[in-house]
C-alpha cells in the first residue's frame, strides 16, 4: 500500500515536472508545476512530517503559485505567446546538469545509510519544531525574518508610483 | 482493523451526505430569509412551504443544455468548478460534531484548513482565466486577490486561538472550551473573533464582499462563461463555503458541539442520546451563523474595491497583529511562562 503510493506520487511529481519544463504554454507551466508541488507535499505526510507538508502547500502552492498564475494571467500576451523550448547551450548545461548529479549522488554515497522505510508516525512534530526555532535555529530565524521584511519593503518601493510623475 | 475502517466510510459518507443535504436547503433557506426581508413570500409552491424547491432546482440544472464558449480552454474550464467543490467539502472534514464525531483529527487541523482554503482559490482563478472572457477574468482576479488578502488575517486571527489552546488540532480546540460558557473563544478572543468572522466573509465571497460576482458590473463575476451543471457546481461550492464557514466559526469560537450550562440543565444525557444533542446543538449553532451571514448579505450594501483592500490590509491585519500581541502578554501574566 505505502510502496504503491509512494510510487503513485513520484510518478505525479516527475510528470508534471516534466510538463512544467517541456510545455509550450506557459500557464500549463505553472498548472503543472501546481500538481508538482502537491506530490511533494504528499511524500513529505508519507514520511510523518505533518507540518512541513501543510507548510509546502500553504507556502508554495497557496501563495507563490498563486502569484506567478497571478502574474501569467495580468500579462494577457504572455499566454498566446508560443514559447521556445528549444535546445541552447548544450554542452554548458549538460556540463552543469552532470556535476550537479555527480555532487548529489557523492553526497548521498557519503551520508551512508537511507532508512528503507518511514519512520514511525510521530505523535506531532509542530512543538519539537517551533522549539527549536526559538531556542538552537534562534539566529537563521531571525535573519530569515529580516531578509523577509527587506524584500517586503524593496518590493513595495519598486511597486509604488513616483508622487511626482502623478502630480505633472 | 477493518471494521474500524468499515465505521470510518460510514462516518465519512453520512456526514458528507448531511453536508449536502444542508448545502441544499442553504439555498432554499437564503431564499426563505431575502424574501421575509424584503416583505415577499419566497419560493412556496413546491412540495409544503415550498421545501422541495431545491431538488426542483438541481433537477433544473441537471437538465439545462450545456455551453461551454468556443473560445474557452476546454480542460481548464471542466476541471475549474470540481477544483472549487472538492476544497470546499475536504475542509469539513476535521471539524467534529459530537464528541468523538469527526473524519479525521489531525494534530496541525486549523493548518490544514488554512492549506486547503489556499488551494481553493485556484479553482475560481482557472474558471475566470480558461473562459477567454474579460468579465470572468476580472472577477477571477478580484477573487484570488481578496482571497489572498483576507487569508492573512484570518490566519493572524486563529495564532490568539491557538495561543491560548496551545495546540493546532481542532479537537483539542474545542475541548480546551469545555469547562463552561465563559471559556468559549468567543469570550476570551473577542478582537480575534471579529477579525475571523469579517475574513470569512471575503473568503466566502459573500455581501458586502461580493465584489467578484457583483452583477452590476461583471455580468456573473468568475462564472458568467458556466451553465447548467458546471454552474451549478460553482453555486455549490459558494453555499458550502458558508455552511463551512459557519461550522469552523462554531467550532473554533462558540465551543463547537457543547452544550450551553450542560450540567446544569442535563446532568445525567450520556450515551447516544449526548452525541445526538450535542450534534443537534452543533447545528443549531452553525445555523445561526447561517442566518448571520444572510443577514448581512441581505442589510449591508457592497464595498468599493479600494475600500475592501483598505480594510483588509490597513485596519483588520494589524488589528490581527494586536489580537496576537495582546494574548501573549495575557498569557505570560496570567500563566506567567
Amino acid at each position: 500500500m505505502e510502496v504503491a503510493i509512494f510510487w503513485l506520487l513520484a510518478v505525479i511529481i516527475i510528470a508534471s515536472a516534466a510538463a512544467t519544463v517541456f510545455s509550450k504554454n506557459i500557464i500549463y507551466s505553472a498548472f503543472s508545476l501546481l500538481f508538482s508541488f502537491l506530490g511533494v507535499a504528499g511524500i513529505y505526510a508519507m514520511l510523518s512530517a505533518d507540518f512541513l507538508a501543510v507548510t509546502q502547500i500553504m507556502v508554495y502552492v497557496g501563495g507563490i503559485l498563486t502569484l506567478i498564475l497571478f502574474g501569467v494571467m495580468l500579462t494577457n500576451r504572455i499566454t498566446m505567446m508560443s514559447l521556445k523550448t528549444d535546445v541552447f547551450n548544450f554542452i554548458p548545461g549538460l556540463t552543469i546538469a552532470a556535476v550537479m548529479l555527480a555532487g548529489l549522488l557523492y553526497v548521498i554515497w557519503v551520508t551512508g545509510t537511507w532508512a528503507s522505510d518511514s519512520p514511525a508516525a510521530w505523535d506531532t512534530t509542530v512543538e519539537t519544531i517551533g522549539t527549536l526555532t526559538i531556542t538552537r535555529f534562534l539566529l537563521p530565524f531571525e535573519v530569515v525574518a529580516i531578509l523577509l521584511l527587506i524584500a517586503v519593503v524593496g518590493a513595495s518601493f519598486i511597486a509604488r508610483k513616483d508622487k511626482q510623475k502623478i502630480q505633472s | 482493523m477493518k471494521l474500524e475502517l468499515l465505521g470510518h466510510l460510514i462516518l465519512t459518507v453520512a456526514i458528507f451526505g448531511s453536508l449536502f443535504l444542508f448545502v441544499a436547503y442553504a439555498v432554499y433557506f437564503e431564499r426563505k430569509v431575502a424574501a421575509k426581508m424584503q416583505n415577499r413570500v419566497g419560493p412556496d409552491r413546491v412540495g409544503w412551504y415550498g421545501l422541495l424547491q431545491p431538488f426542483a432546482d438541481i433537477l433544473k440544472l441537471l437538465l439545462k443544455e450545456e455551453i461551454i464558449a468556443t473560445q474557452a480552454t476546454k480542460f481548464v474550464h471542466t476541471l475549474a468548478p470540481a477544483i472549487s467543490v472538492i476544497m470546499a467539502f475536504i475542509t469539513f472534514a476535521m471539524i467534529p460534531i459530537a464528541e468523538g464525531f469527526y473524519i479525521a483529527d489531525i494534530n496541525i487541523g486549523m493548518l490544514y484548513m488554512m492549506a486547503v482554503t489556499s488551494i481553493g482559490v485556484y479553482g475560481v482563478t482557472l474558471a475566470g482565466w480558461s473562459s477567454n472572457s474579460k468579465y470572468s477574468l476580472l472577477g477571477s482576479m478580484r477573487a484570488s486577490a481578496q482571497m489572498i488578502s483576507y487569508e492573512l488575517s484570518m490566519g493572524l486571527a486563529v495564532v490568539g486561538v491557538i495561543l491560548i489552546t496551545q495546540s493546532i488540532s481542532v479537537v483539542s480546540i474545542v475541548e480546551s472550551q469545555t469547562e463552561n460558557i465563559l471559556y468559549w473563544n468567543i469570550i476570551r478572543q473577542p478582537l480575534g473573533f471579529l477579525i475571523f468572522w469579517i475574513a470569512s466573509f471575503a473568503e466566502a465571497n459573500r455581501l458586502p464582499f461580493d465584489l467578484p460576482e457583483s452583477e452590476q458590473e461583471l455580468v456573473g463575476g468568475f462564472h458568467t462563461e458556466y451553465s447548467s451543471m458546471r454552474f451549478a457546481l460553482f453555486f455549490f461550492a459558494e453555499y458550502t463555503h458558508l455552511i463551512v464557514a459557519s461550522s469552523i466559526l462554531t467550532t473554533v469560537y462558540l465551543g463547537g458541539y457543547q452544550i450551553p450550562f450542560q450540567s446544569f440543565l442535563f446532568p445525567g444525557l450520556d450515551g447516544w442520546w449526548l452525541v445526538s444533542a450535542q450534534i443537534l446543538t452543533f447545528i443549531l449553532k452553525m445555523c445561526l451563523f447561517v442566518f448571520l451571514f444572510m443577514w448581512v448579505r441581505w442589510t449591508l450594501p457592497r464595498f468599493k474595491y479600494n475600500h475592501l483592500m483598505e480594510l483588509g490590509w490597513k485596519y483588520l491585519l494589524p488589528l490581527g497583529l494586536l489580537n496576537v500581541v495582546l494574548t501573549a502578554g495575557w498569557l505570560l501574566i496570567y500563566d506567567g511562562f
